[in-house]
């Protein structure tokens, strides 16, 4: 069921990231203004709206599963923000990283950029403990869901704000005519962004299988466990435990 | 800010592509771990299924041995 293309997809990822860290190295021109650190753009700007797609993804998958009851939705939903928290975090340790370099401070509070994206990691690390929080399966995917969706429209409301808000240090490279970057670092860019999304939905197939196989294994022991005494109680969990 | 010369910024950039490898890493051992759980989970159960059968055909086996 998740499994389903799960190998070209994996080929796919490694062929797409090894080739945007290549063309990062070895094509992309030197930026003018910041040198070979800007190389960090390729890297930290991809996971940053992965990340955020991510996060507005597992919103949809949490609203379908409100409308269609499906345990499975609960479950993409799940993945996909737990996924989208890892890329995150990956993206403000990055950005952390150039800032230093760039501006010589690890971190602005004063910056709408980096403070808003703060704000959207933290609400979104909020969702896992809000699962465990819950025993009862069925409250705990509702409640899941109801959170996915209110922080998932959040997420374009708040990039809205951020967009209008006036920047101090954060570049605005992405703008409405397509940035100032030239042909070999858009290309670049576009190979890393693509790169990193086939990561990202690869990962979530990854997870979405070993879950499932780990649910049916669950079903399988519950059912034995009517004929056998020397089983073992499922371990508790934040994550979805049937579909 | 003028740009930082290649032996100041080489670190800074090794550092956020081995952040972003270290990570991925993370999670696909992370990943494994779990996986190797579901193996022993297989196993165990696999073992359950052999002795029910093994205790189900000592029955039979019982039940048509003549007294």
């Amino acid at each position: 069921m998740f499994s389903r293309g799960l190998k070209p997809l994996a080929i796919a990822s490694v062929v797409l990231i090894v080739g945007a860290f290549a063309l990062v190295f070895f094509y992309a021109p030197n930026d003018a203004d910041q040198g070979f650190i800007q190389k960090i753009f390729y890297l930290h700007v991809p996971l940053a709206i992965v990340a955020l797609c991510g996060f507005v993804a597992g919103g949809v998958w949490g609203l379908r599963y409100l409308r269609d009851g499906d345990r499975a939705n609960d479950l993409r939903s799940y993945v996909a923000i737990h996924l989208s928290l890892i890329l995150g975090l990956a993206a403000l340790i990055t950005g952390s990283i150039w800032a230093k370099a760039a501006w010589g401070h690890w971190w602005m509070w004063e910056e709408p950029t980096l403070v808003s994206f703060l704000i959207v990691f933290l609400l979104y690390a909020c969702y896992t403990p809000l699962r465990f929080s819950i025993e009862d399966p069925e409250r705990q995917a509702r409640t899941a869901a109801v959170f996915s969706i209110v922080a998932g429209a959040f997420v374009p409301l708040n990039f809205i704000a951020v967009r209008m808000a006036e920047s101090l240090a954060h570049p605005r490279v992405l703008t409405a005519t397509g940035g100032s970057m030239p042909g070999e670092m858009r290309l670049t860019f576009l190979v890393s962004l693509i790169g990193m999304a086939v990561l990202f939905v690869t990962l979530c197939k990854y997870e979405l299988a070993s879950k499932r196989a780990a649910m049916q294994l669950r079903a399988l022991k519950r059912r034995l466990a009517d004929e056998e005494d020397d089983w073992l109680p499922a371990r508790r969990s934040a994550a979805p435990q049937q579909i | 800010m003028p740009a930082l010369p290649l032996d100041d910024a080489g670190p800074y950039v090794a550092a956020a592509y081995l952040v972003f490898l270290a990570l991925i890493l993370i999670y696909v051992a992370i990943m494994a771990s779990k996986l190797v759980r579901i193996a022993r989970d297989l196993d165990e159960l696999t073992e359950i299924v052999d002795r029910r059968d093994r205790a189900r055909e000592e029955n039979e086996h019982a039940e048509t041995v003549p007294r």
